[in-house]
């Protein structure tokens, strides 16, 4: 009967409880989008670095990958150095470059990565072959749209260019072989990799040798932090970073996005809350006189708020719902537009969909709606019986 | 008297606070209704008939003095019994119906039953059997919208009937109906009585305190008249 009361309480303002459910749907898909970027690039950036398994990840010190021009010299000494930890499984290291290629009266440059092809981590092949030979260049759709060219095409390729004398340094052939996607790649970014051995011949003597990043990775069941100080102590000169560690400098970047993520979460919450506060209390208030008849009739007090907190909780739970798929709505399109950011990994999600912590925000969303009615709904149940009849029959 | 006392008032006031005023809206009633009467209490408005049955109904407590109804002291009871109390032995019928608009005639009805934790197919059977003695047969899934006036009052009346309540009350309950409905309000009151049910109205109805088969007259708190004793 509570339910059935409840129902037809919700029934008869019917415009009024769609407009509650729907402002309450807004509140809610605020809470989830704060949520999901709250925890989501964070995540997502976590998902990133586990792509290809690399746990650890050696920069120039003081420095994160690829964040400068810096690079570590020695690349033999430090693989012949992190050879000797039994924990690591692989070592790939990474050398990064800029190419200028002429096609026709224009120059076209991209980011290029000198990698061994067997250890790599740093993007997948869609179509073709891997960089096998030392004349190959492997690219992603960006650059291959910007150069007009396809797979089997063979390029000029630079590592120098001076624009005013429109003079090319460095200058190799190579046979595109393959179409790629860059996992770390920015939105827009021409990128290309070759072999280390065909990059570092074509730069400059004395960048020869040298790298931007090794990416590590370790033997299952090996402690990474563990592996982590240990390169750390063999290795003064490089910045060793776990993902662990990659995330908590994530973490503190990203603090005030998850500051104001919070305070908009808090906020949608409290709009919801008073949402159904409102609500409640202008439908108890319209029903003071139907509460007492219930009272004077013997339904108890108790059962008079169950019926009214029931009306505030199916109002959280349909706003909820609603704002579930509203939230996810709006999620994929802000995500959309913020993923488009320059310099951001493509893959890098901001609104990221966590089950667990959008059912905890939906469910606390609920909890506020239950919360939202109980006061009003007290508050009319223990209203005297006798007066609030006198006071209705005056009305 | 039919029986023995069901009602008993003992030296009752009831005071209220109006702003800073005192108002003594019952100045010391001592009353007895015995179990199967019909009474009827009138007066002047604001003479305390309503703040009677109030007391007499268990949704309002006295100032002092003691309420018994049923052979049970229900002045000081707490909320909750007071509730059950009302639930299982008073029916009340009020001016204006307060039916629940949302609920059919027959759910009206329900509504006390299921609160009694009656069975469901029991209750919706006694609901239609009521209605039936209403006269409402035909208008079992009616809302209230769909009523009309007197329609409205005889399915409130089944309503208060529900959990077969030793006591059944009224506030004007021919206040809001046109004569000829209120005669047929005040015939099914007369047909209650004569099944048996004890009843007290409060009323400015000639009429109906007539049917009546005992009179309380009323005056600025105070019983001024009984018929039995005029």
């Amino acid at each position: 009967m509570k339910l059935t009361l409840a129902k037809a309480s919700l029934v008869r303002h019917r415009s009024r409880t769609i407009l509650a459910v729907l402002g309450v749907a807004i509140a809610a898909a605020m809470l989830l989008d704060m949520v999901m970027l709250a925890s989501g690039m964070r995540e997502s950036f976590r998902e990133l670095l586990m792509t290809r398994g690399f746990e650890i990840r050696l920069a120039p010190k003081g420095t994160l990958p690829f964040d400068t021009d810096a690079t570590i010299p020695g690349v033999r000494a430090v693989t012949d150095i992190l050879r000797t930890n039994p924990d690591i499984e692989t070592i790939s290291p990474v050398m990064g470059a800029s190419i200028h290629i002429p096609v026709g009266e224009r120059n076209v440059s991209s980011a290029a990565l000198g990698i061994d092809p067997s250890v790599q981590g740093d993007y997948e092949l869609l179509l073709g072959e891997d960089v096998t030979r030392s004349d190959a260049i492997v690219a992603n759709d960006y650059l291959l749209e910007q150069l007009g060219a396809k797979i089997g095409d063979t390029l000029n390729v630079a590592t120098g260019y001076d624009p005013q004398t429109r003079s090319y340094t460095g200058q190799r052939r190579l046979v595109i072989t393959g179409r790629v996607r860059f996992i770390y790649g920015a939105a827009q970014q021409p990128g290309s990799a070759m072999r280390r051995e065909t990059l570092e011949g074509m730069v400059e003597p004395e960048r020869r040798d040298r790298v931007s990043l090794f990416m590590v990775s370790l033997r299952k069941g090996a402690d990474i932090e563990q592996a982590r100080s240990w390169i750390a102590e063999q290795l003064p000169n490089v910045t060793a970073i776990s993902i662990a560690t990659a995330i908590a400098q994530v973490d503190q970047r990203l603090s005030y996005f998850r500051q104001l993520a919070f305070i908009l979460g808090a906020v949608s919450l409290f709009v919801g809350f008073l949402l159904v506060t409102t609500l409640v209390t202008v439908s108890v208030n319209e029903r003071a006189g139907e509460i007492a008849v219930m009272r004077a009739i013997g339904v108890s007090r108790a059962h008079v708020v169950q019926q009214i907190v029931i009306e505030g909780v199916a109002i959280s739970a349909g706003g909820a719902v609603l704002g579930l798929a509203l939230g996810l709505v709006t999620a994929r399109y802000l995500n959309a537009i913020l993923s488009a950011f320059p310099g951001l990994p493509v893959a890098i999600d901001f609104f990221l969909f966590q089950p667990r912590a959008a059912w905890s925000a939906l469910a606390l969303l609920i909890a506020s709606g239950i919360a939202a009615g109980i006061y009003p709904a007290w508050r009319a149940a223990s209203l005297p019986i006798a007066e609030t009849l006198r006071r209705e029959a005056i009305a | 008297m039919t029986g023995p006392a069901i009602v008993s008032l003992r030296e009752v006031k009831r005071d209220y606070a109006l702003g800073a005023e005192r108002v003594h809206a019952l100045q010391g009633v001592t009353l007895d209704v015995a179990s199967g009467d019909y009474v009827a209490i009138v007066g002047p408005s604001g003479c305390g008939k309503s703040t009677l049955l109030n007391l007499i109904g268990v949704i309002d407590q006295p100032t002092s003095g003691t309420v018994s109804i049923a052979g049970k002291r229900v002045d000081g009871m707490s909320d909750r019994e007071a509730t059950t109390f009302r639930l299982r032995s008073i029916g009340f019928v009020f001016q204006r119906f307060y039916l629940m608009p949302i609920l059919s005639a027959l759910e009206n009805v329900v509504l006390p039953m299921a609160e009694a934790k009656v069975p469901p197919r029991e209750r919706t059977k006694r609901a239609a059997e009521l209605l039936d003695y209403v006269g409402l047969s035909a208008r079992l899934n009616h809302r209230p919208s769909e009523l009309s006036g007197g329609e409205q009052q005889r399915v409130a009346i089944a309503r208060s009937l529900a959990n077969r309540p030793s006591l059944l009350l009224a506030d004007e309950p021919t206040g809001e109906l046109d004569a000829h409905t209120g005669a047929e309000i005040i015939s099914l009151f007369q047909r209650l009585n004569a099944d048996g049910t004890t009843i007290v109205v409060v009323t400015h109805d000639e009429d109906l305190a007539t049917a009546a088969r005992r009179q309380i007259h009323m005056r600025d708190g105070r019983i001024v008249g009984d018929a039995f004793e005029i």
